[in-house]
């Protein structure tokens, strides 16, 4: 008598703890090994594209931190970044400075959660807890500049919304100093680590091929070889200024993409010292009173003023009939906005390019013939945050 | 090559009809293309040892109602040995069907997807055309420009029924759409107004 052997299907998520956020992956399994992933998404699909449609320039700022929420202001970056291409305006040499130490404030913040929960997803539980405590100095510093621990609303076209206040840059500073011993701390327990090892070494090898067929961009594709970082190839604000490495790495398994985010950690901690090093005092936003604010005691004085700050919070500035696709280097990867604007003062268009969800694509190709323990690994090293994949 | 310049008469010499037309702004290419085109173009891209777009960025659609050929698509490039990025685009009908690029990117597979989830744009050759950001029975194209931001149903939770019901949309409130344009520069209802004043007397 012959006996027919069926694959079992098996649902992984919306609600699992290693799915980091609202993944549905409907697994095919013959035995204990992953014939076909096939992700379902769009559980935190919230329309942001079709909102950002009808709100002007500013009002759409906010949205772009809903997007990958453990990095805000990297996305935010992105939208500023296209907004001044278009009106070709320039920003202050402080604000940009300003930006680009958040913006690697936010990398470090996104690299400290995925490795500390890429960790945790193969059963180390301490570095979570250590990590977590620095995240929370970060959000504190973002808490300082912008109000906000999260949703910071920070960066505007022509600059930042407000100067840092006093003692931040000290407080800064001496985070750079202390935080170094902790990433060799997380690397003392996790880099050597046997367990950690075998979980991640060659699992989720990705080709240089691949990497490019698949759309990959930072650390995965940094990860197979590729020495591909836009903050270096296509420099935006001041990153030309700046002196950094990019970490690349060998094998392109789920162990070199934890190296690689390690040590972009520290080469981030490096930028963070550039940056406070040069800024110097000055303006932090544009002057131009069209499109960046006037302040409160040109308002009670002139006139001018005054119609402009009501102008911009009810119509909002204009920008001119164009097209465009800005780039940054979010810590995920390339994050990108395409923007069609239409001489009015709302985006026509407004196209988010999330890295995430390239990355999430490639689940089937990365995960077939893996065992099903090897999911969350390779999940975890996807650096997958449901904020950009689903928009 | 590394000259934009240089690419953009690279690109007009070696396609020639197939390009209709070419453009350089902000530091990229913009092309606009037929639609029968696009296989061969993306694979010349793809492939040409001056070009090397090796990298498929993102697949999207622009919605203008107002036209006959209402969507246009836009396909963004990267040629990491260059490093340069092209805009590629051409204009298609609600009712058309375009080729998948899939064969040639692995990647387009869900951007395709997602572009027919939100604009209802067909492709052919697609080896899995569902949709992906939306929910299960979703009905219309969200990023069109004729669908209602607030949407057509939304889900509640039935005490009765003991499920998850979809339900049309009611609002406490009409969703308000305020119309901030200077005055001074003439807003289109008072120029709508005016006119039609204008036309009486």
């Amino acid at each position: 008598m012959t006996k027919k052997i069926k694959n079992l299907n098996l649902n992984f998520g919306p609600q699992h703890p290693a799915a980091h956020g609202v993944l549905r992956l409907i697994l095919e399994l013959d035995g204990e090994v992953v014939e076909k992933a096939d992700p379902h998404i769009g559980l935190l699909h919230r329309g942001t594209e079709k909102l950002i449609e009808n709100k002007t320039y500013m009002q759409a700022v906010p949205y772009f931190d809903r997007l990958d929420y453990v990095a805000p202001m990297n996305q935010e970056h992105a939208f500023a970044l296209a907004i001044e291409k278009i009106l070709d305006i320039d920003v202050p040499i402080r604000a940009q400075f300003i930006r680009v130490m958040f913006c690697e404030i936010g990398r470090i913040l996104s690299h400290i959660l995925n490795v500390t929960t890429q960790a945790l997803d193969v059963g180390a539980l301490t570095p979570s807890l250590w990590g977590f405590e620095e995240r929370e100095t970060l959000m504190t510093f973002y808490e300082r500049a912008s109000g906000s621990r999260l949703h910071a609303n920070y960066f505007r076209a022509g600059g930042v919304h407000q100067d840092l206040p006093a003692g931040l840059e000290n407080d800064i500073a001496k985070f750079c100093e202390s935080f170094p011993k902790i990433i060799n701390d997380l690397e003392s327990l996790l880099s050597d680590n046997r367990i950690f090892k075998q979980r991640n070494v060659d699992i989720g090898i990705v080709t240089k091929e691949d990497a490019l067929d698949y759309s990959f961009s930072g650390v995965m594709i940094r990860g197979s070889g590729i020495p591909w970082d836009l903050r270096k190839s296509q420099p935006y604000d001041c990153y030309e200024q700046l002196e950094f490495k990019i970490p690349v790495g060998k094998n392109g398994d789920c162990y070199d993409r934890y190296l690689c985010r390690i040590e972009e950690m520290k080469e981030s901690v490096s930028i963070i010292k550039q940056c406070l090093a040069k800024m110097e005092k000055g303006p932090i936003k544009t002057f131009d009173g069209k499109i960046s604010p006037p302040s409160k005691k040109e308002i009670k004085q002139s006139m001018e003023a005054l119609i402009h700050h009501f102008k911009l919070f009810t119509e909002g500035y204009r920008v001119p009939k164009d097209e465009i696709y800005t780039a940054v280097e979010a810590p995920k990867g390339e994050f990108g906005v395409y923007l069609i604007s239409d001489g009015s003062s709302k985006p026509y268009k407004c196209k988010i390019r999330a890295p995430g969800f390239s990355h999430l694509q490639s689940m089937d190709y990365l995960i077939k013939g893996h065992m099903l323990a090897d999911v969350p690994a390779v999940l975890g090293s996807l650096d997958i945050v449901f904020g950009e994949v689903d928009r | 090559m590394k000259n934009l310049i240089d690419l953009e008469k690279k690109i007009n010499s070696e396609l020639t009809t197939k390009i209709n037309k070419t453009e350089i702004k902000h530091n990229q290419i913009y092309i606009e293309i037929d639609k029968e085109d696009l296989i061969d173009v993306t694979l010349f891209l793809k492939t040409n040892k001056d070009t090397k777009f090796r990298q498929l960025i993102d697949i999207t659609v622009v919605d203008f109602p107002e036209q006959s050929q209402r969507f246009k698509i836009v396909y963004l490039f990267l040629s990491h040995e260059f490093n340069q990025r092209i805009i590629l685009n051409y204009f298609i009908g609600e009712k058309e069907v375009i080729n998948s690029l899939t064969s040639i990117f692995p990647s387009a597979n869900w951007m395709e997807r997602e572009v027919f989830d939100m604009y209802g744009v067909n492709f052919k050759d697609h080896p899995d055309l569902r949709r992906i950001l939306t929910d299960y029975g979703f009905e219309g194209h969200p990023l069109r420009k004729d669908f209602p931001l607030t949407g057509h149903s939304e889900v509640r939770y039935s005490e009765d029924k003991k499920k998850v019901i979809s339900e049309p949309v009611k609002l406490e409130q009409n969703y308000r759409n305020f119309d901030y344009e200077s005055p001074w520069e003439g807003t289109k209802y008072i120029q709508e107004q005016k006119d039609i004043n204008d036309k009486k007397n």
